[in-house]
């Protein structure tokens, strides 16, 4: 056991963890914009997909990581866009609509990874660059400063997504839109706009999550590679109490239990018997602490449509 | 099949063998092939196995040891039909089902091969294992690795970790990663997640060696060699058992003697002499018996 805590071991956890966190930290952010408005978006998994699949169709063909990202978010912008019509204008049960668009999401990259690319094959993503002056630091300087730019720019959201949803004019619209949308209507706010406008927003963050793993961090791309991601960062919002912060810890923490089990196994310290639970650990983790969380900021209109007059 | 028939992995592995016995049966006209891939769900390959059957496919086959269970209900009802399952040895016979083969690759066997392999690449004497659950064919493969690496390097030091999922990408290039800050310089892994962990090894520049299919075309500059499953001669065999009237029953077993399991190497990568000419002594020695592949 003392070997699983040791200074290169506790490094390792926290490099890992920070890099596992990315693509749940684009994806939650995003998500936790549109429920802050009243939406869920339970296709946020799809639409990592489909953010995936292009940015690697357009890198594969292209080698352009820039046109990459813009594809990733292109097409997670016109996801997002659907699934706004579906549950601002038509008022769709927000959760099928969601599933459905995660079947969507799922069908349509696999069908088209089929047809355009038929095949995998590793590619140059985002290389990692170290920070000059802070990757020199002793420790931290590998944990933290040594990452590619994807990775630095989840974690910069972070602080602006807080400023945004608490020091702006937009940030108390989507507050109001979320919590007391009648409210908010009746100051002339549009509740429909702005749940547009959030839905896309995390549309186009859950994108850019999808191309964070295939042109990123894994930078190859294989039909439904996000393997339920999407709905661990749907989670992470309830988990985070619906603010960027929270949002964040959750996912470092997930991510780095998942990290500490991968130690645990390669520092082979428990009987593979034992295997099992370890394993096991960061879904624990994740159902104890959404079992425990805070409700507090829960939006109380959240997944409720929202219709002039009828509220 | 439970992924995609262009994992890189299991599943490509049986629809590779199905496109090869195609083309030798003279292609579609000579044999008509329907796949349903990404059969994540048990009920759903079940609804599908069922549904082939009922329109009348010569041979069935459930390619996946989660299927088991839900063809042992099927194959009752079509007794006329043949059907298949893998990886597994049981044919269900002693529960007076007689329309069931079996196929099994012997994974430990080029697992053991690419095992001596490692030991001979690995210049920190770390190598790094990335299996998924720790059952089937994943483990036969990863027993039969480790018993190769430390049979040939006595100090080398084999990392293991199983991610619990044959199909969670990310966390397989985590487990990558992790091997990596572990000091190992070749790594392993079973799987269609393996994707991920190729990822990681072609950043990390470390050497992959592959197993159920080809894996060469992922990371031609990180793949140095692949154990492949080759079905072809146990699908040509069953439908040839099927014509003559013999629906189940047999067991067959891939290995390195039969063909149905082969070491196939990157030429791109240069592999040492000596190397190649230690795998050929283990896999000689697998063949006639005198080195056993699992503990």
């Amino acid at each position: 056991m003392n070997e699983l805590f040791t200074l290169p071991v506790l490094l390792g956890v926290l490099y890992s963890g920070v890099r596992l966190a990315t693509p749940y930290l684009y994806a939650a952010l995003g998500e936790m914009f549109a429920q802050r408005s009243g939406v869920v978006n339970l296709g946020v998994d799809g639409i990592m997909l489909m953010g995936a699949f292009t940015a690697f169709f357009i890198v594969t063909n292209t080698g352009s990581l820039a046109l990459g990202m813009l594809g990733a978010m292109l097409i997670g912008l016109l996801m997002g866009l659907l699934m706004s019509f579906v549950s601002v204008n038509l008022r769709a049960v927000q959760g099928i609509s969601g599933i459905g668009l995660y079947l969507f999401g799922l069908g349509l990259s696999s069908l088209l990874f089929k047809r355009l690319l038929g095949s995998t094959k590793a590619i140059d993503g985002f290389q990692a660059i170290p920070i000059p002056f802070l990757s020199d630091l002793p420790y931290v300087g590998d944990v933290f400063f040594k990452h590619n730019a994807l990775v630095y720019v989840a974690f910069a959201l972070v602080p602006v997504a807080a400023f945004v949803l608490n020091r702006t004019t937009l940030g108390l619209k989507i507050r109001a839109a979320g919590m007391k949308p009648e409210a908010a209507d009746s100051l002339g706010v549009s509740v429909a706009g702005v749940r547009y406008f959030c839905v896309c927003l995390g549309g186009v963050m859950a994108g850019v999550a999808g191309a964070s793993l295939s042109i990123g961090l894994i930078n190859l791309f294989q039909e439904n590679m996000t393997s339920g991601l999407g709905f661990i960062a749907v989670a992470l919002v309830y988990f985070g109490g619906w603010t960027p912060v929270g949002v964040m810890v959750g996912a470092l923490l997930f991510s780095m239990v998942n990290a500490f089990q991968l130690w645990v196994q390669v520092k082979d310290i428990l009987p593979s018997s034992y295997r099992d639970f370890v394993v096991m650990l960061p879904y624990v983790l994740t159902i104890v602490a959404l079992v425990f969380g805070r409700r507090a900021r829960q939006p109380t209109a959240l997944s409720k449509p929202f219709s002039r007059g009828e509220n | 099949m439970p992924s995609a028939s262009n994992d890189g992995a299991f599943s490509q592995s049986m629809f590779d063998a199905l496109k090869a016995v195609q083309a030798s049966m003279g292609g579609e006209a000579g044999m008509k092939l329907a796949v349903s891939e990404g059969m994540v769900q048990v009920p759903n390959a079940a609804a599908a196995i069922r549904d082939y059957a009922q329109q009348g496919y010569d041979l069935v086959i459930a390619h996946g040891t989660q299927y088991g269970n839900s063809l042992q209900e099927i194959a009752k009802d079509f007794p006329n039909i043949a059907f298949a399952w893998g990886t597994a040895t049981d044919t269900f016979a002693d529960k007076g089902i007689k329309n069931v083969f079996a196929y099994n690759p012997r994974a430990q066997e080029g697992g053991y091969a690419l095992g001596v392999l490692a030991a001979k690449l690995s210049k920190s004497g770390i190598i790094g294992v990335c299996g998924p659950v720790e059952a089937g064919d994943a483990k036969t493969y990863v027993d039969g690795f480790k018993k190769g690496v430390t049979d040939t390097k006595k100090d080398a030091k084999v990392n293991v970790v199983y991610t619990g999922s044959f199909s969670d990408v990310s966390l397989m290039a985590a487990a990558a990663e992790t091997h990596s800050k572990a000091g190992a310089d070749v790594l392993t892994g079973s799987s269609q997640a393996v994707v991920g962990a190729i990822g990681v090894a072609k950043d990390k520049k470390a050497i992959w060696l592959g197993t159920q299919a080809l894996q060469t075309a992922l990371a031609p500059d990180t793949v140095g060699a692949s154990q492949v499953y080759d079905f072809s001669g146990v699908v040509k065999e069953m439908l040839a058992l099927s014509a003559k009237g013999t629906k189940g029953g047999t067991a067959f077993e891939l290995s390195l003697k039969t063909g149905g399991l082969k070491i196939v190497y990157n030429d791109k990568l240069s592999i040492p002499a000596d190397a190649k000419a230690a795998v050929d002594a283990a896999m000689k020695g697998i063949i006639d018996g005198t080195i056993k592949p699992l503990p």
